[in-house]
């Protein structure tokens, strides 16, 4: 407990109330809370999906850091972890998914193939997810071993605990709304 | 396997334009036109009840341009027999799906990268690619880094960066680090 204070201390526990109550940040607790139960949607297309599974195993056990509910329906999950080379055919499809999960959400871009087309400099492969949805991690590797996709994780977690979720929670949702137009547009 | 080599010489005659025996592998080029009832006569008579694969080569710039090559098998004496037959441009082959069904698959993969056509084959759609991607990307003068295509809600493809490739490994009788793949370019 002693390097808690080395820490930022975004949760502040005052022990002569008996536990009951916490004061903190609105901010610090969403994202407290959403960064421990991040729900895969595990798109897996090539032999990173093999790690990914391996991740999900008891030996790697990715629910020591509460993203263990992979979920095959993209409206119960934050996060898509694309694991594996995404052919062009394949591409419309994975970014129909994407569409079908509800914000807030992420993307880690598992493996060379997913982050920039790996080996396959080819008519036949899109050359990085990133050229269809938006990418918060990049995991490299081919494929990258568990570990890695934990640490992909992780830095993840640490992304998400830096949003400023109250904010955008309280704004107008016709501010919102024209947020959402202008980067579309 | 040299009396079957024989046999067939004998049966079709002119329409075997030449044999080439290397390495214990038999290959023989048809006509076109006798190609199918080659391999019916191969399997009915000669007992090649299995059909390796199907596949073609482009010879672009020289004439004709396609060829076609089937690799037979006599499962009971695990005898290989390989028939080639040279094909124009625009020109369709006669399917081999009724003879053996495994061509079926093969043919559309044919079909889907380099464009030959098949004539009586019960299927002939892309197999790879989606229906009206617009080239045949194994062919010859197709680049290597593809062609932007975009076909609304089914798919599209883009240029991909070659970065200096394709990379390439060059003939050595150097260390396994010279040997290694390196762009074209350096």
């Amino acid at each position: 407990m002693a390097d808690t204070d080395n820490q930022q201390a975004s949760v502040a526990y005052d022990s002569k109330i008996e536990g009951n109550v916490i004061f903190t940040r609105l901010d610090a607790t969403i994202n407290w809370m959403r960064k421990n139960s991040l729900w895969p949607m595990p798109m897996g297309l090539a032999c990173c999906a093999i790690e990914l599974m391996a991740t999900g195993a008891s030996r790697f056990d990715i629910s020591r850091f509460g993203a263990e509910v992979m979920r095959f329906s993209p409206r119960q999950a934050d996060v898509m972890i694309v694991a594996g080379t995404v052919t062009y055919k394949m591409s419309l499809a994975v970014k129909r998914v994407w569409d079908q999960m509800p914000e807030p959400k992420w993307c880690i871009a598992m493996g060379a193939c997913a982050s920039s087309g790996g080996m396959y400099r080819s008519y036949a492969v899109l050359q990085g997810i990133d050229h269809l949805i938006p990418v918060d991690v990049y995991v490299s590797g081919c494929p990258p071993r568990p570990e890695a996709l934990l640490e992909g994780l992780m830095r993840l977690q640490e992304k998400v605990d830096e949003e400023e979720s109250a904010v955008a929670l309280l704004k107008n949702p016709d501010v919102r709304a024209e947020e959402q137009q202008e980067v579309e547009a | 396997m040299k009396k079957v080599i024989s046999g067939l010489k004998k049966k079709f005659g002119k329409t075997i334009t030449g044999t080439i025996e290397f390495r214990g592998e038999h290959t023989l080029l048809v006509e076109k036109e006798k190609t199918k009832e080659l391999l019916k006569h191969c399997r009915d008579e000669l007992g090649f009840d299995y059909l390796l694969d199907v596949s073609s080569v482009d010879y672009l710039g020289s004439e004709p341009r396609f060829e076609m090559v089937y690799e037979l098998c006599r499962l009971a004496a695990g005898e290989h027999l390989r028939i080639k037959c040279a094909l124009e441009e625009d020109e369709p082959m006669d399917t081999a799906s009724d003879l053996w069904a495994t061509a079926n698959w093969h043919e559309r993969e044919i079909y889907d990268m380099m464009g030959i056509k098949f004539d009586g084959h019960p299927d002939l759609t892309r197999i790879l690619m989606w229906e009206g991607y617009p080239y045949f990307p194994l062919r010859k003068d197709f680049p290597l880094a593809g062609k932007p295509s975009e076909m609304p809600d089914v798919a599209f493809t883009e240029t991909a960066p070659l970065a200096g490739g394709p990379f390439v490994t060059s003939p050595t009788t150097q260390s396994s680090v010279h040997r290694e793949p390196r762009s074209q370019e350096v």
